[in-house]
């Protein structure tokens, strides 16, 4: 077991951790933070989709235990009270469907916004839809989804 | 009203889903919670020898490990196809037996044969691959045209040559003679290829005995979960029915998977019995392609005769269809009913046969996946009718056109009686969104830059709420396909609406409500959707075949109805007036043309209190229904794909997709383009990308998402959806349906596009770049060879 502090949506956490433990079973089981969703084995689907030090991440590949001092955001912790535009712009857009890949999709959107605006590049449709290679919607189609990121780009 | 019928509301359920509150099946955690993991045979075909579970047992945290004869012993049964298909020759269907857990024989790679659990799931898992199980091999036959063939490796005994049925529905000696008058004959063959359904949500399951009550509770991630409890109870003595309760929270994504009962929901709840424990088990991606039930899989050939005048003369058609190494709970009525049936597809023909054989292989089950059949006879006519057209030397449009369907009710030589539908304004609407007229010029830009371009039609149909439950019965079905509804109207007049329909991703949440909202011109926050818990819904059929709207609110309305006549009656007793002219408006109930009114809330109030009811009345204001449609429904419509091709690599881009649907009456417009984006994803996903691959040993090829291609936002263009609508005559509300067309229709679309982009009808699905790429080098190699 190793010993791991970290911050998690704003608040100090330490636990001790088996060396194997993902960051996707540590914030599912142990901080019992349901939102981050495991939809494959082999890190393509995108579900698990966290921030950490303000950067996406795939939870399901990441072991907790390298996470000492990391700073860590996930779904449950995006907005603080209300709703984050990207959160606000998926509901405008139906940008949703089983809601399964949401979280994943919503935190990998947030990520490429935050990017593409810090490199002052624009975030085109054609640009939100390669960004979105690493996230997997099985309802949607992906329509609604650029639709919202788009939506969302304008607004944060 | 702005949340009524045709309003784009947007969705309640979507504030859980967005903030990370959904309640999975996975969420749920127990006190005390312990783990299953399954011991899978790693080979296609095997007789078990013996299986050692001494090692497994010893290892920390494991609590037991249980097998089949365990499982047989204790009573509990084989799992059951609930349709029941009769051959040609009048024989019942050659069931072969499946156990939850195979005791003496292993019939593909991932057929269970032990669980252990264990006090974490790691644990379980680490165990798992320390049982010996011996296997004896057997040879194997993964592929259903082999299956066939004399001397194949016999994967039942109970089905001789592997040979599940040969059935047939038609005329073959009618179709024979168009054949024989056409001037003109179409022949294919055309495959179409197996698929997963990949919901995003791994299937899961938490079963808990609760020894003192003797009753056992299982979260599951199903479409149905009554439906579930019934075949758990009845068939497989788990429990009675009114000691088992089965609660499907939040589910991520069905597409037909989560139908059925497997066997590790089966054992779960078993398992929890036999160590006292509550056991959890969720399906890694891995897991979940050797145990989900596949979709599709059929090789057909087909002709198809005309006359001079472009009219179809004959139509028949011989599919072998693969229904893996057992018979899944709908999979015999897949090639069949919901196959053969829709092979009339929009047009007035009146000579048609069709025969199916169904077969074992030594492959994972096969049964309903978006569309279940229809996707299957819609890409075969649609094909065919495309290819037509060229040989004719006909705009594939006007070959259609001349064939179509004006007159309603109209009978197929195919057992369905079409209802409604225009098929011309469908057909209209979609050369018109599409810009068809403008499509020469876009080829030939394209071509200035070296790039084919190709436009693809698919005029689909496909039938949906299925439907009625006495004529169904007399097809086979094993169960009822109506569905109930109760409405309780609260004292305080709120409203909670409790449906036997399941919401995995359809946002019955938000459209269900609406149909409340403007029958009682309440509030919308005032209404809640009730679904999915056994314990609290009186009885559901669930969301399969595009059926929850057709049915599930045409039960909803029904029971509506009821409320509506009771909240007549006790306004006319305290408003002094007649039934007749109390009318409910304004979130009112009122006394037309007179300013006497009650509160929606006091009708609810006065039925609760009781202090002043007409007299004999019963207290209370809560009704409940059950509606058995009368009829399937006909969604309908018009696809047309267009593609450009890179000549050099085989790449294919899809520039433009349009869609126009008739889905009869729209509650939620957003809503059903939702619902038509994603069904043409998984459309366009068949026709390029997806394919499940076995090798000649049986062994998946296609495991997991670094070789199953799911589509991903980059492979999809903007969609272009459209509706031009007819109403349903068979339902009160209008509605057809509308989760399964995009999936139904989509598929030729596309490969009639890219067929029509390369010069060459000989392509097949998934159209990769390679096998684009093939297709085209093979017809420029005829075309030079000319």
């Amino acid at each position: 077991m190793t010993k791991v502090s970290l911050t998690v949506n704003g608040k100090p956490v330490a636990r001790d951790v088996a060396g194997g433990t993902l960051l996707s079973e540590f914030l599912r089981e142990d901080l019992r933070l349901t939102g981050t969703h495991i939809g494959c084995d082999t890190s393509q689907c995108g579900a698990c989709v966290v921030h950490v030090n303000g950067k996406a991440v795939k939870a399901c590949t990441t072991l907790a235990a390298s996470l000492e001092g990391a700073d860590v955001t996930t779904i449950e912790g995006l907005a603080n009270g209300g709703l984050h535009p990207m959160q606000e712009a998926f509901k405008e857009h139906h940008g949703l469907q089983c809601g399964f890949c949401t979280p994943g999709m919503i935190m990998s959107g947030v990520d490429m916004v935050t990017r593409y605006k810090a490199e002052g590049r624009e975030l085109t449709q054609e640009a939100i839809r390669h960004e979105l290679e690493g996230n997997i919607c099985r309802c949607t189609g992906y329509h609604n989804i650029v639709k919202a990121v788009e939506d969302a780009a304008s607004k944060m | 009203m702005t949340t009524g019928i045709g309003a784009r509301v947007k969705r309640r359920e979507d504030k859980r889903f967005i903030t990370g509150k959904g309640k999975y099946t996975d969420d749920v955690r127990t006190e005390n919670q312990a783990y299953a993991a399954f011991v899978r045979s790693p080979v296609a075909h095997a007789n078990v020898k013996s299986i050692d579970k001494s090692a497994a047992l010893e290892m920390d945290g494991v609590i037991d490990v249980l097998d089949g004869h365990q499982l047989t012993g204790d009573g509990i049964g084989n799992i059951i196809c609930g349709w029941a298909v009769t051959s040609k020759d009048g024989s019942p269907m050659n069931m072969g037996a499946w156990s939850a857990l195979a005791t003496q024989k292993v019939r593909y790679v991932g057929d269970a044969v032990a669980v252990v659990i264990a006090e974490t799931q790691q644990l379980a898992r680490l165990a798992a691959e320390a049982v010996d199980v011996e296997y004896e091999e057997l040879p194997v036959v993964a592929f259903a045209d082999k299956a066939l063939k004399d001397g194949a490796p016999q994967i039942h005994e109970e089905a001789p040559g592997n040979l599940i049925y040969d059935w047939e529905i038609g005329d073959a000696a009618k179709a024979d003679a168009g054949l024989a008058e056409a001037v003109h004959v179409t022949e294919m063959e055309i495959t179409n290829n197996r698929l997963s359904p990949n919901p995003m949500e791994p299937r899961s399951a938490v079963a808990t005995y609760d020894e003192a009550e003797d009753h056992y509770t299982l979260y599951t991630t199903s479409q149905n979960p009554h439906v579930a409890r019934l075949v758990l109870s009845a068939f497989y003595n788990v429990a009675p029915e009114h000691k088992l309760r089965v609660i499907a929270p939040d589910v991520g994504g069905g597409f037909g998977a989560k139908i059925y009962i497997y066997p590790e929901e089966i054992t779960c709840l078993w398992a929890s019995m036999k160590t006292n424990r509550s056991v959890k088990w969720t399906a890694d991606r891995s897991e979940a392609f050797v145990t989900d039930a596949h979709g599709r899989d059929h090789i057909s050939t087909a002709k198809m005769g005309f006359d001079a005048d472009g009219r179809i003369t004959g139509f028949k058609v011989d599919t072998i269809a693969n229904l893996g190494a057992y018979m899944s709970l709908f999979s015999s009525s897949v090639p069949t009913y919901l196959y053969a049936t829709l092979l009339s597809g929009q047009y007035d023909i009146q000579n048609l046969h069709a025969n199916v054989r169904a077969v074992y292989t030594n492959t994972v089950p096969v049964d309903a996946y978006r569309g279940a059949g229809r996707p299957e006879a819609c890409y075969l006519v649609e094909r065919m009718m495309e290819t037509a057209a060229r040989e004719l030397g006909m705009k594939p449009a006007e070959l259609r056109a001349k064939n179509f369907i004006r007159e309603f009710p109209h009978e197929t030589p195919v057992i369905m009686t079409y209802d409604s539908g225009d098929f011309d304004a469908n057909l209209a609407q979609a050369e018109e969104a599409a810009d068809v007229n403008g499509f020469p010029a876009r080829r030939e830009e394209a071509a200035k830059r070296g790039k084919l371009r190709g436009l693809g039609y698919s005029c689909y149909i496909e039938a949906c709420g299925i439907a009625p439950s006495a004529a169904v019965g007399g097809l086979g079905a094993g169960v009822g396909l109506w569905e109930s509804a109760e409405v309780r109207v609260n004292p305080v007049g709120t409203i909670e609406i409790l449906t036997g329909s399941h919401s995995h991703g359809q946002g019955h949440e938000t459209t269900f409500a609406q149909i409340v909202a403007e029958r009682f011109d309440q509030p919308i926050e005032n209404i809640s959707i009730v679904h999915g818990d056994t314990d609290k819904v009186q009885f559901g059929m669930g969301t399969y075949g595009s059926r929850s709207g057709a049915v599930g609110m045409s039960a909803i309305v029904k029971a509506m109805d009821k409320v509506e006549a009771k909240v007549r009656k006790i306004a006319a007793h305290q408003l002094e007036a007649s039934e007749d002219d109390i009318v409910i408006e304004g979130g009112e109930v009122k006394v037309a043309g007179t300013d006497k009114a009650l509160g929606w809330h006091e009708i609810g109030l006065a039925a609760y209190t009781a202090h002043n009811l007409p007299p004999d009345m019963e207290p209370g204001l809560k009704e409940s229904a059950f509606y058995d449609p009368s009829n399937f429904t006909f969604p309908a419509g018009t696809y047309i794909c267009e593609v450009e091709v890179d000549p050099d690599t085989g790449t294919t881009e899809i520039v433009q997709f349009t869609a126009s649907d008739d889905f009869g009456t729209i509650i939620n417009p957003m809503i059903v383009e939702g619902q038509v984006h994603g069904g043409i994803a998984q459309g366009v996903g068949q026709a390029m990308l997806e394919q499940v691959i076995y090798d000649e040993d049986g062994q998946l090829i296609t495991g997991s998402y670094m070789d199953y291609t799911m589509p991903r936002a980059a492979d999809l263009p903007n969609f272009s959806v459209h509706h031009a609508s007819t109403v349903c005559p068979g339902n009160p509300l209008g509605m057809k349906g509308c989760g399964e067309a995009g999936a139904i229709g989509s598929p030729p679309a596309v490969i009639n596009a890219i067929t029509d982009a390369i010069g060459n009808n000989d392509l097949a699905m998934p159209a990769t770049p390679q096998n684009v790429w093939r297709a085209y080098q093979a017809a420029s190699a005829k075309q030079a060879a000319e």
